[in-house]
């Protein structure tokens, strides 16, 4: 009897996993337990109240507007815009000049696939942090003071100070301006996603881009003219000790913008080149024996194809820029993480800090997930 | 009877091949190739002049001191010679640095020597067990007449070394257990595995870091507490399980079903299937990935130094903080890099060296 209890396969399968399930339960409901006391024993009162409290701490650089006696939960709020600005930033420029990095690795030019090759392994064989320390340390150390600035364009001052460049400055009826603008763009990006389904299901032949480039170029005018609205650019210039107007990035987020551009871009240049290699041979040679020239053969038929291969890789590729991103710690940009950092060092406030930091980072993977599969769906074979 | 088909002239030789293609040509072949060259090479003259600049001519190389580094505009090489010692070996009691080199040492003749498939085995399982032994008794120290030093007084290249066998040591088994949990037919094991994995996977190394280093001492009863260091590897070996489990599970899920049902049937049970057959096939037709997720696990190693812990990159900067020498911050970066260069180039080496093995195998 009781060996054929022990010997029933599904029998057992249930004993085991509800010994699973009680492990679990019990090791974390261990932990919480011992958290709880901990908390009580230091006089620490947990939950989410301290989010409504000043937060007290200086962040040097945001684009929300901030000061010291907002409250945490808008540091934080402050923390998730710049992670956001950075990885976005960092995802347009990496997948840009991955693609430069992939067509130099491919190219037949020895020189040119050579220092593309070189580049690569040096970046992919050394830690991010080390770059972003060394970019620090070019840019707060080895580079010349305000008044011996580098500029490497007319406007554009690189010094300890950071980087300056020229500002574009509305004056006018500057609000129906933007809603012009912001209109005009939705418009556009309507018609280019619509496209190709009316020329497909119903064989239209109007040229819908081009009149709505027109119309947006119309709007815009017309939105400036009647607000009045003039441009001019504010350049920097040197006052004193260092330079006034124009627009400013610190040392600390030029350092992780370009070492966070440099690591990435080698990591995208591979992706793209091995979803460009992937795509069969006879691909190129059917269509340099139509006549087709080498860089309309890339961008018409090769390079639709590999972006199916490209896709999920890069999915990932995008996610790990953004959570790379909380390295801006080691060279003190204000991201979340540092935020929530220097949180838990004035507050104690440890597990909802680190929940909130969890959270953030899970909610941004899931949404790029689903957005990048849905996107991927769309570009698929369709078949049968 | 003629056949008209029939060839009554000997072959013409074939032309000759146009495959004269030169580095000449392919440097300067046309308009555009050559503008591309000059321009290459330009941009490489000058970055290799600035470079030579800095790092040769104007650099006070290791018989310098450092006043000449002040005076000098180029790279301080003194600096590095001076503080190597700080460098690799961090705030270990200087009399006792043999010890940590030894240690060093080791663990890079076992790391080197697991590289050829030769030398897998069960030795070689033995030979890491007792040579991890032996490194952390040397370490700590307070037997056989060695001082005692605690782990926070550990630091530089053998932390680097130690994090990374641990991690990688550590969480392989666990990364096996998550990928098979992944793939069982019982939906508790498998829900718990796609849950960790997929929680962790979309993490940040340093959040889970910050639960090592604040949480974890928040989380135990009074009066118990973990060590820091074994703190920030457990937080590494969990962020490498969860990694080295989805490399894993794409091992299993390119073997046949075939494989598993053939073994059932003459049987083997679950265990047996899975230790005899299942997974050294699956593992060897990962090996190539699993390296390279190695190779990413050594690069993670740098970010405790979010944590405060004294690895290479974290000594180098310490070092960095005395005030009698200036601060030489590119030339002692460039040298901890040429250090992880060097281990992780060989193993992305490794790792294709072995992949062009396996795909030989393959096609016999």
């Amino acid at each position: 009897m009781l060996s054929k209890i022990w010997f029933d396969r599904r029998l057992r399968g249930w004993c085991l996993q509800a010994l699973l399930i009680a492990m679990v339960v019990g090791g974390l409901g261990w932990l919480a337990w011992n958290a709880q006391a901990n908390l009580a024993r230091r006089g620490i009162t947990s939950g989410f109240g301290f989010l409504e409290q000043a937060a007290r701490f200086p962040i040097s650089e945001s684009l929300l507007a901030y000061d010291t006696s907002d409250s945490f939960g808008h540091a934080f709020l402050v923390g998730i815009t710049n992670t956001l600005f950075v990885s976005v930033l960092v995802i347009l420029f990496s997948t840009v000049l991955g693609l430069g990095l992939a067509l130099a690795r491919r190219s037949k030019h020895p020189l040119v696939s050579g220092s593309a090759t070189v580049y690569l392994e040096v970046i992919r064989n050394t830690p991010l942090v080390v770059q972003l320390l060394f970019w620090y340390a070019m840019l707060t150390v080895a580079l010349p003071s305000a008044r011996q600035a580098l500029s490497p364009l007319p406007g554009v001052f690189l010094s300890v100070r950071g980087l300056y460049f020229p500002k574009l400055v509305l004056s006018g009826e500057v609000l129906w301006f933007w809603v012009a603008v912001a209109v005009s763009l939705l418009m556009v990006i309507a018609a280019v996603m619509l496209r190709p389904m009316l020329k497909l299901r119903h064989g239209m032949r109007f040229p819908l881009v081009r009149s709505a480039l027109a119309a947006a170029v119309v709007l815009v005018g017309v939105a400036a003219w009647v607000g009045g609205v003039g441009a001019s650019l504010d350049v920097p210039a040197l006052r004193g000790l260092n330079y006034t107007g124009g627009s400013t990035y610190t040392p600390e987020f030029t350092a992780l913008l370009i070492g966070l551009v440099f690591y990435s871009t080698a990591f995208s240049g591979e992706i793209i080149r091995s979803g460009i290699d992937a795509v069969p041979g006879g691909q190129w040679e059917a269509g340099s024996s139509l006549g087709i020239r080498r860089w309309h053969l890339l961008r018409l038929i090769v390079f639709p194809q590999a972006l199916r291969i490209i896709l999920p890789p890069m999915t990932s590729q995008y996610l790990s820029i953004i959570k790379n991103s909380t390295l801006a710690l080691a060279v003190g940009y204000p991201d979340l993480s540092f935020v929530v950092a220097t949180t838990i060092n004035q507050t104690g406030q440890a597990i909802e800090g680190i929940l909130i930091l969890m959270g953030v980072f899970l909610t941004i993977s899931l949404t790029v997930s689903v957005l990048m599969n849905f996107y991927n769906r769309r570009l698929a074979l369709v078949q049968r | 009877m003629t056949h008209a088909y029939l060839a009554t002239q000997p072959p013409q030789a074939l032309p000759p091949t146009t495959n004269t293609v030169t580095l000449w040509h392919r440097l300067f072949g046309d308009a555009i190739t050559a503008i591309a060259t000059v321009a290459t090479l330009a941009l490489l003259a000058v970055a290799l002049g600035k470079t030579i600049n800095w790092g040769v001519l104007h650099a006070v190389w290791p018989d310098g001191d450092a006043a000449a580094c002040r005076a000098a505009s180029g790279a301080c090489w003194a600096f590095l010679s001076e503080k190597l010692r700080q460098i690799l070996f961090g705030i270990y009691p200087p009399g006792e640095q043999w010890r940590p080199a030894l240690t060093s040492v080791i663990l890079l003749v076992l790391g080197a020597a697991s590289l050829p498939p030769v030398c897998w085995g069960k030795r070689l399982v033995l030979a890491w067990f007792v040579g991890i032994v032996t490194v952390l008794l040397l370490m700590r120290g307070g037997v056989l007449g060695l001082a005692g030093v605690p782990t926070a007084a550990w630091g530089g290249l053998p932390v680097t070394l130690l994090l990374a066998v641990f991690a990688l040591g550590a969480g392989f088994p666990l990364g096996i257990l998550l990928a098979l949990g992944r793939r069982a037919e019982m939906p508790v094991p498998r829900m718990l595995s796609i849950g960790v994995i997929e929680i962790i996977r979309g993490l940040p190394l340093v959040s889970l870091l910050f639960v090592a280093s604040i949480l974890l001492p928040l989380m135990l009863p009074d009066g118990m507490s973990i060590d820091g260091l074994l703190r920030a590897g457990a937080a590494l070996t969990v962020f490498s399980a969860a990694y080295l489990a989805e490399v894993v599970r794409g091992g299993l899920q390119s073997l046949p079903r075939g494989q598993g049902e053939a073994s059932r049937a003459l049987g083997l049970s679950w265990w047996m299937m899975t230790r005899l057959v299942v997974l050294p096939q699956a593992l060897r037709s990962v090996l190539a990935p699993l390296t390279n997720t190695a190779i990413v696990m050594i690069k993670n190693t740098s970010l405790v130094l979010i944590v405060g812990l004294f690895d290479l990159l974290s000594s180098g900067r310490a070092a960095l903080a005395d005030p009698a020498w200036p601060t030489p911050y590119v030339e002692t970066y460039c040298f901890i890099a040429a250090i992880y260069f060097a281990i992780c180039f060989s193993l992305s080496r490794y790792s294709m060296w072995l992949e062009a093995r396996y795909s030989q195998h393959r096609s016999h």
